[in-house]
C-alpha cells in the first residue's frame, strides 16, 4: 500500500478544482461566441451591411478579452497533471497523453494561427479569408474540446487499454476505442452545446442591457436574433445530450447517478427527485431518511437509466455493500478482490527481481483474475468509494433546473424580438440581464456534477485519487494554490474591468 | 509502412520529433527576447506600441509550442513527464506563471480601464522573456548535469536534493554554472533573434530611431551570449557523461558528449552550421543593415536546439540522468510509451507538414505588409 499525507491529496484536489473552475469561467464562452462571431461576420459577408461588421468587430473585442485570460488559465492544466499528479502521469500517461499532444497540434494551433487574423487582418486580406478565419478559429476552439473531452471521458471510463505489469501502467490497445467512447462523445456534445448556451447568454444579458439603457437598440436586437435562434437551439440539444450523458453514467458510473440523485436503497420503477431538501446526517447504511422533503416523478429514474420503466437502479447503498438479489457486487467484496490483487503485483514484481520466472508467472495468473478490481484494493474502508453526495446532489439539479429555463427563455427573446417588440417588454429585459449569470452557474454546476461525482476515482475504478499525486509535502501545494489564487484573482479583476469598459463603450467605437 | 516500424525506431523517431519541437520554440523564442527590448529599444508610446503590435501577432506561437511540447513529451515519454514535471515542481510552476501572465499581457495592457496600469503588463511582458527563458534553459541543463531524484518499482518519484531541510523540488537546477550558463545563453538569444524579427517586421522608416538602437541591442546581445555559449560548449565537450551500457547501466564517462558528436556527425554540423548561421544573421542585422537576419538566425537557433536536445539522448546516453542514483535515470528507451501508442501518434504526427504549410501561408499572409503607424497607433491595436 501507498502512504499518502490525505492533506496533500485534499489540497492536490483543490489546487486542481480551483483552476479548472476558473478556467472554466471563460472557456464556455469562447466556445460558442466564436462561432456567434462568425454567425455575424457572415451575415455582414453576404449583406455587405457595415452594421454587422461593427457588430462583429464589438462582439470580437469581448471575445479577445475573454479568450486571453482562457489561455492564461488554461496552460496551467496540461502541466499540473505532471507537477501535481506524476503518479497519475506515469500509470496513463501512455494513454491520456496522447488526446492532450493531438488537442496542441491540431486545435490549439488552429485557433492560435487563424487567430491572428481574425483580429489583425481586417486589411490585410479578402473579406472571405477573414471570415474563414473566424470560422476556423471557431473550429479550432470547439476541436480542442473534443480532445480535452477524450481525455476526460476516458477517465470516467476507461477503455481500450490494458494494464502492464512489467511496466506497472496502463497502456492504449484500441486508439478508436478511447476516441469514440461513449462517455466521451456523450460528454463532448453536452459540453459543447452548453458552451453555445452560454455564449447566448452572455450576448443576451449586454444586449438586454443596452435595452434597458435604450443605447444600441439595433445592434442589441440584431445580436439577440442570432444569440435567441443558436441559444434555442443549443439549449435543446444540451436536454437531449444531458439525457444521453445520464444514460452513459448509469451505465459506466453507477455510483455517480445515485449520488446525483440522492438514492441510496435502489429500486425498480426508481423516480427522479424534482426538487428536495437532503437529510445531511444520513450515511450509507443506516436506516433514515435520505430526504427531509422531495417531489418525485415516478419511474423517471428508471427510464433515464436503463429505458426501461421497470427496471433496477442501484442505490448507493447497493453498490457499497452489494445487493445479490439484483446481482449488484459490493464495494466491500470489490476490495477483498482488489487487495488480493495488489498482492499479487507485488509478488510479481519481487519474483522478476528475483529473475524467478516460474513464481512470476504464478503470481501473474492470480493478478490476471483480479485484476480489474485492482483500484478497490487502495480504498480503506466500502463508504470512501461514495462521492460528497450532498454537493453532487445540489450540483446536479441546480445544473438542470437551469438548464430546463433557458429553451423558455431564448424561445421569448426570439419570438418578441421577431415580433419587433422586445425592446417594449419591460418583464422579459431584467430576466435577460442575468441569464449570463445564470449560464455560469449551470456551467459550475455541470463541472461540480461530473468531478466530484467521480471521486474517489482518478480513474474510475481503477486508480484512486488518492494514490495519483506528486508525492510533495502540502506546503508546497499550499504556497502555489495560495499563488494561483491571488495570480487568477487580479487577472479577473482587470478582465471584468475591461470588459465592462468595452460594454460601455459599445459597439460605436468600431 | 509506419504499422512495420520496431520500437526502437519509433522510440528514437519521437525523441527527434519532440527536439524538432523543442527547436522551434527556441526560434520562437525571439517573441519573448522582444518583450525584453521594449523598454531598452522603445523610447516613446509610438515606438512602444509598434514593438507591442509586431510582437502581439506572434505571441501565441511559442506559447502554443510549448503547450505542443509539453503534450508531446506526456504522450510519448510520460516517465520523464511524471519524473520531471513532479519532482522539478517549483522550476516547471514559475515557467509556468511567467507565460500564464504573459497571456493577458497583450490584451489587456492598451485597454481602457486595465486596473494595473500599462506598465505592470509590460513587466509581465519582460518577466516572461527573461526569467521564463532563463528557467527553461535551467531545465534543459539538467540532461547534462542530472537532478537529484530516485524512482521506486512502481516508477513513482521521489526527490532527493534538500537544503537546510527544505526540499527545493528543482530549484537547485540554479545552483550549477552550467544550466546557468545554458538559461542566459538563451535569454540572450532570445534577444537576438527578437532585434533581428523586430528588424524584419517594421516599418522602419516610421522609426528610424529604435531601428539605429535595435541594431544595437542586437549587437550588445550577441556579445552578451557569447561567455555562455563558449562555457556551455566547452563544458558539454570536456564533462563526463551519463553513459548506458547494452544491459541499461548507467555509468559515467569521461568526454561522453564529446564522443557522441563523433558517433553523430550529422549533430556536430548540426552544431557548427547552427553557430555559423546564428552568426551571420547577426552580422546581417548588426554590420550590414540588412533586415533578413531573423532567417540565418531563425534556422540556425533550431539546428544548435536539436543538437543540444539530441546530443544527451542517444548514442547509448541518459537523457534525464538522476545525480542521486544512476540507475533511475531515464533514457529514451526506458522513458517512452508503449510501441501502440508511439505508432498511432507517429500517424498523427504525418499531419505536421499540413500544419506547417497553413502556419507559413497564414504568416506570409499577415506579415507581406509591415507593420506601420496605422497598425500600431489603431484603437483596437495592442
Amino acid at each position: 500500500m501507498i502512504d499518502v499525507d490525505p492533506s496533500l491529496v485534499d489540497w492536490s484536489r483543490a489546487q486542481f478544482a480551483f483552476t479548472a473552475m476558473y478556467h472554466w469561467i471563460f472557456v464556455p464562452i469562447t466556445l460558442g461566441l466564436s462561432f456567434l462571431c462568425a454567425f455575424y461576420e457572415t451575415i455582414y459577408l453576404k449583406t455587405g451591411n457595415e452594421e454587422w461588421k461593427r457588430i462583429t468587430r464589438f462582439w470580437m473585442t469581448l471575445f479577445g478579452i475573454n479568450f486571453a485570460i482562457g489561455v492564461a488559465t488554461g496552460i496551467i492544466l496540461e502541466f499540473e497533471f505532471g507537477t501535481n499528479w506524476s503518479n497519475y502521469s506515469w500509470m496513463v500517461g501512455d494513454i491520456f497523453g496522447a488526446p492532450l499532444a493531438i488537442e496542441g497540434l491540431f486545435a490549439f494551433f488552429l485557433e492560435a494561427s487563424f487567430f491572428a487574423v481574425m483580429f489583425f487582418g481586417w486589411n490585410r486580406v479578402s473579406k472571405g479569408f477573414h471570415c474563414f478565419s473566424t470560422w476556423m478559429v471557431a473550429i479550432g476552439s470547439n476541436l480542442s474540446a473534443v480532445w480535452i473531452l477524450v481525455a476526460n471521458g476516458w477517465m470516467q471510463n476507461p477503455v481500450g487499454m490494458a494494464f502492464n505489469p512489467d511496466t506497472a501502467r496502463f497502456e492504449m490497445q484500441n486508439f478508436a476505442e478511447v476516441v469514440f467512447n461513449p462517455i466521451a462523445v456523450s460528454k463532448f456534445t453536452h459540453t459543447s452545446s452548453s458552451g453555445f448556451v452560454m455564449a447566448s447568454a452572455f450576448v443576451l444579458t449586454i444586449s438586454c442591457w443596452y435595452l434597458i439603457k435604450g443605447k444600441h437598440v439595433d445592434m442589441a436586437k440584431k445580436s439577440i436574433v442570432v444569440a435567441s435562434v443558436f441559444g434555442l437551439v443549443a439549449s435543446c440539444f444540451v436536454g437531449f445530450t444531458g439525457d444521453e450523458a445520464a444514460y452513459e453514467v448509469a451505465q459506466k458510473q453507477p455510483m455517480k447517478l445515485a449520488a446525483m440523485e440522492g438514492l441510496y436503497t435502489g429500486e425498480r420503477g426508481a423516480g427522479i427527485v424534482a426538487m428536495g431538501i437532503l437529510n445531511d446526517t444520513k450515511v450509507p447504511g443506516d436506516v433514515q431518511d435520505a430526504f427531509l422533503l422531495k417531489v418525485k416523478i415516478p419511474w423517471a429514474l428508471s427510464l433515464l437509466a436503463n429505458r426501461e420503466f421497470g427496471s433496477f437502479v442501484p442505490g448507493i447503498d447497493d453498490l457499497v455493500f452489494g445487493n445479490a438479489e439484483e446481482n449488484v457486487m459490493g464495494v466491500n467484496t470489490m476490495m477483498e478482490k482488489g487487495r488480493m490483487a495488489l498482492t499479487d503485483l507485488a509478488a510479481f514484481k519481487l519474483a522478476k527481481n528475483n529473475q524467478d520466472d516460474s513464481a512470476a508467472d504464478a503470481a501473474l495468473a492470480r493478478f490476471d483474475v483480479n485484476k480489474k478490481f485492482m483500484g478497490y484494493g487502495y480504498l480503506d474502508t466500502p463508504e470512501e468509494a461514495v462521492p460528497p453526495v450532498g454537493l453532487v446532489f445540489n450540483s446536479f439539479h441546480l445544473m438542470a433546473a437551469l438548464g430546463s429555463m433557458f429553451p423558455v427563455i431564448f424561445g421569448a427573446f426570439l419570438f418578441f424580438t421577431l415580433k419587433g417588440t422586445v425592446s417594449e417588454k419591460r418583464w422579459l429585459l431584467p430576466i435577460g440581464l442575468f441569464t449570463g449569470l445564470l449560464a455560469l452557474f449551470a456551467q459550475q454546476a455541470g463541472w461540480v456534477t461530473a468531478e466530484v461525482g467521480r471521486q474517489p476515482w482518478a480513474i474510475q475504478g481503477l486508480m484512486p485519487v488518492k494514490i495519483a499525486t506528486t508525492n510533495l509535502t502540502t506546503t508546497s501545494v499550499q504556497i502555489t494554490f495560495a499563488m494561483f489564487a491571488a495570480v487568477f484573482t487580479l487577472l479577473l479583476i482587470a478582465e471584468i474591468s475591461i470588459m465592462l469598459k468595452q460594454i460601455a463603450i459599445g459597439p460605436e467605437g468600431h | 509502412m509506419i504499422s512495420n516500424f520496431d520500437y526502437v525506431t519509433l522510440q528514437q523517431l519521437w525523441w527527434v520529433i519532440c527536439s524538432i519541437v523543442g527547436a522551434l520554440f527556441l526560434f520562437l523564442t525571439f517573441v519573448q527576447g522582444g518583450q525584453t527590448l521594449l523598454w531598452q529599444v522603445a523610447k516613446t508610446d509610438t515606438e512602444s506600441a509598434f514593438v507591442v503590435n509586431s510582437l502581439g501577432r506572434k505571441w501565441e506561437l511559442p506559447f502554443t509550442t510549448l503547450v505542443l511540447f509539453g503534450g508531446a513529451l506526456f504522450a510519448s515519454f510520460p516517465k520523464f513527464y511524471s519524473t520531471s514535471f513532479g519532482g522539478a515542481y517549483w522550476v516547471w510552476i514559475l515557467i509556468l506563471f511567467t507565460f500564464i501572465i504573459q497571456a493577458v499581457s497583450y490584451e489587456y495592457r492598451k485597454k481602457a480601464a486595465n486596473v494595473w496600469g500599462a506598465k505592470t503588463y509590460e513587466l509581465f511582458l519582460f518577466i516572461n522573456g527573461s526569467v521564463g527563458v532563463l528557467l527553461i534553459g535551467a531545465a534543459v541543463g539538467t540532461f547534462y548535469t542530472g537532478s537529484a531524484f530516485s524512482l521506486n518499482d512502481m516508477n513513482q518519484v521521489t526527490w532527493q536534493y534538500t537544503l537546510g531541510g527544505i526540499n527545493l523540488r528543482g530549484l537547485e537546477a540554479a545552483f550549477s554554472l552550467f544550466n546557468l550558463s545554458l538559461g542566459l545563453f538563451l535569454v540572450f538569444n532570445a534577444r537576438v533573434l527578437g532585434a533581428l524579427y523586430l528588424l524584419n517586421n517594421l516599418d522602419l522608416p516610421a522609426v528610424p530611431d529604435m531601428e539605429e538602437r535595435l541594431r544595437k541591442a542586437l549587437w550588445s546581445s550577441f556579445i552578451c551570449s557569447l561567455p555562455f555559449l563558449l562555457y556551455v560548449v566547452v563544458s558539454i565537450l570536456l564533462r563526463k557523461g551519463f553513459g548506458v551500457d547494452e544491459n541499461g547501466v548507467v555509468s559515467m564517462v569521461s568526454f561522453k558528449y564529446l564522443f557522441n558528436l563523433f558517433a553523430l556527425p550529422h549533430l556536430l554540423l548540426f552544431l557548427l552550421g547552427g553557430l555559423a548561421l546564428v552568426i551571420w544573421g547577426v552580422l546581417l542585422g548588426a554590420k550590414k543593415g540588412s533586415n533578413r537576419g531573423i532567417w540565418p538566425a531563425g534556422l540556425g537557433t533550431v539546428l544548435v536546439g536539436l543538437c543540444v536536445l539530441c546530443l544527451p539522448a542517444f548514442n547509448g546516453t541518459a537523457f534525464y540522468p538522476s545525480s542521486f542514483d544512476l540507475q533511475s535515470s531515464l533514457t529514451i528507451y526506458n522513458a517512452s510509451s508503449s510501441r501502440y501508442t508511439l505508432m498511432v501518434m507517429t500517424y498523427v504526427a504525418l499531419f505536421i507538414p499540413v500544419l506547417l504549410a497553413y502556419i507559413i501561408y497564414l504568416w506570409q499572409q499577415m506579415d507581406s505588409k509591415k507593420i506601420t503607424a496605422e497598425d500600431a497607433l489603431d484603437h483596437e491595436a495592442y
